[in-house]
């Protein structure tokens, strides 16, 4: 039981990174049709910009000419980079995928991909192919729940991660700005017949998802410190999953699928051998969405794409 | 207020508007009719700004050029609306949402609300189903729904892309006079229909569409007694 619940709590973070990643992909895939496979780049740039932005701050506070506890390091650190990241995204939704948004879909993907290699490459070309720690930033501190050990870094990343989906879903559901999303999923050629402008709402969906990766990246470079500029190649196939699992454009889908990536990779590898992890945890997968194939919560296509 | 000038569109290399020449009025009802594919919802769809129009086109609307103006610009500051062929609604989304929506790049909070009261005033209907999804309404429903959302959107000009489709007479009448209403107002409507008896007798202006040209204009009685209208559009 208590090797469960253990397993749990594992399950449970690599089911925030896995969540926060899908719900950029499912995002974009639901408002513009549009797989944007540079996205697990945009998490490896998200981790990097918070690499960048704690070094930064850590030097300050060691020059002296600031005095910020470790803890506000790490807030300072996830809230500039998340911005920061955000950016990076609108550049690459306004420079790449803007000019293709009514070219064949395949070359959009294409795109993505391109986008992805240049991410990683322009890293390598940047800082060299060696990798780099991520500071540490708050100590350690073990919990002991009655023989299920839990560090205060996974309760934070936990907390964090679906503090943000929280905060989404809120987004989404209450603003106009969510409103004009959810709109544009639906039907995105009349859009623009209410007045509202879809280049804008288009960038601000990139912004939201690339900004939700950086969180991901952080939290994930907390828990396991060494970044490398690939990273975010084998993160971004299985958030991809987990949007496809949660549905088109389906915030709750992906945030679910996420999670339910996690705890089957954890679990599998708590019954069978580690190496076949990934192999029989993603034949689960396949199964699952050989019965649903629109995914938990997606509708077949209802969207029209023409006048 | 609106002036259109040698309208070309065409689709890859198929060409759907010739150069029609055509004008609405302040407080007009204008009426296009003509056959399926005269190019009667391309015109309004160049209006909008949904569709690229060739060079040479000319279009204004209050002394504006209205190619200065993307679609959502079209909508939000020159005030002209676009109720589309088939509704188009946000099936998804609530009626109350789907006029939100409409008013995204309003400022005027108050004036939203004034205009809120005024249109669940027109339609009742909608105020008895405000937190439905709109997927979930009648077709008639759904007509009042992309009407009132229109004229949440921009109250200068309506273009109205066949608002009789699919109803049944009773509630087609229903629209119509709301319809009517608006235009009491001061909103000019500019009307496209295959329905061309309903459209004579409810515009004041008409221009028939014919393969994507101007086939005949005038005020609706001329047309309505014009041999090749009535023996093409009215049976006889």
């Amino acid at each position: 039981m208590t090797h469960f619940l253990q397993n749990l709590v594992n399950a449970l973070q690599w089911g925030s990174f896995y969540a926060l990643i899908a719900l950029g992909y499912s995002m974009v895939y639901g408002i513009l049709m549009l797989f944007n496979f540079a996205h697990g780049d945009i998490f490896m740039v998200g981790a990097y910009i918070g690499f960048g932005m704690a070094s930064l701050l850590l030097a300050l506070v060691a020059w002296g000419g600031l005095a910020l506890p470790s803890w506000l390091i790490l807030v300072l650190t996830i809230l500039v980079s998340m911005f920061l990241t955000a950016i990076v995204g609108v550049i690459v939704e306004r420079v790449a995928y803007r000019p293709l948004r009514d070219a064949p879909r395949a070359s959009a993907a294409i795109t993505g991909l391109m986008v992805g290699i240049i991410l990683e490459t322009g890293n390598l070309a940047l800082l060299g192919a060696s990798r780099v720690r991520f500071p540490s930033l708050i100590q350690s501190v073990t919990f002991d729940f009655g023989g299920v050990y839990v560090t205060n870094k996974k309760i934070m990343i936990v907390a964090v991660s679906i503090s943000l989906m929280i905060a989404l879903h809120q987004f989404v559901k209450r603003s106009k700005w969510g409103m004009a999303m959810r709109a544009m999923a639906y039907d995105y050629v009349v859009v623009p017949l209410m007045g509202v402008p879809l280049n804008t709402i288009a960038a601000l969906t990139f912004g939201l998802g690339s900004a939700l990766a950086a969180a991901a990246g952080i939290l994930f470079s907390v828990a396991y410190p060494v970044l490398d500029p690939y990273m975010g190649i084998v993160f971004g196939w299985k958030a991809f999953v987990a949007a496809i699992l949660g549905g088109r454009g389906s915030v709750l889908g992906a945030t679910l699928a996420g999670f339910l990536l996690g705890f089957i990779e954890i679990f599998v590898a708590m019954v069978f051998p580690s190496t076949l992890r990934d192999l029989i945890a993603y034949s689960i997968i396949l199964v699952i969405l050989v019965f649903r194939p629109h995914g938990f919560f997606g509708e077949p296509y209802s969207a029209r794409l023409r006048l | 207020m609106l002036k259109v000038e040698s309208l070309q569109v065409s689709y890859g290399k198929i060409k759907a508007l010739h150069g029609i020449d055509f004008s609405v009025n302040q407080g007009e009802i204008v009426t296009i009719i003509g056959a399926n594919g005269a190019g009667k919802s391309t015109t309004l769809r160049a209006i909008s700004r949904l569709v690229p129009v060739e060079p040479g086109s000319r279009l204004s609307f209050q002394g504006q050029n209205l190619l200065d103006h993307p679609a959502d610009k079209v909508v939000s500051q020159l005030g002209i609306s676009h109720v589309p062929e088939g509704r188009r609604l946000f099936g998804n989304l609530t009626v109350t949402e789907n006029l939100k929506l409409a008013c995204f790049a309003r400022k005027d909070a108050e004036g939203v609300a004034r205009d809120l009261k005024r249109v669940f005033a027109i339609f009742p209907r909608l105020e008895e189903r405000r937190e439905q999804k709109s997927a979930t309404l009648s077709g008639g429903e759904q007509q009042m729904l992309a009407v009132a959302r229109a004229f949440m959107s921009g109250r200068k000009l309506m273009l109205l892309d066949e608002p009789s489709m699919g109803l049944a007479p009773l509630l087609m009448l229903r629209v119509f006079d709301a319809l009517k209403e608006i235009n009491q107002e001061g909103t000019a409507i500019l009307l496209v229909e295959q329905n061309a008896r309903l459209a004579l007798k409810f515009a004041q202006r008409a221009y028939l569409l014919e393969n994507g040209l101007i086939a005949a204009q005038g005020s609706t009685a001329q047309l309505m007694e014009d041999p090749q209208v009535k023996k093409a559009y009215l049976g006889g």
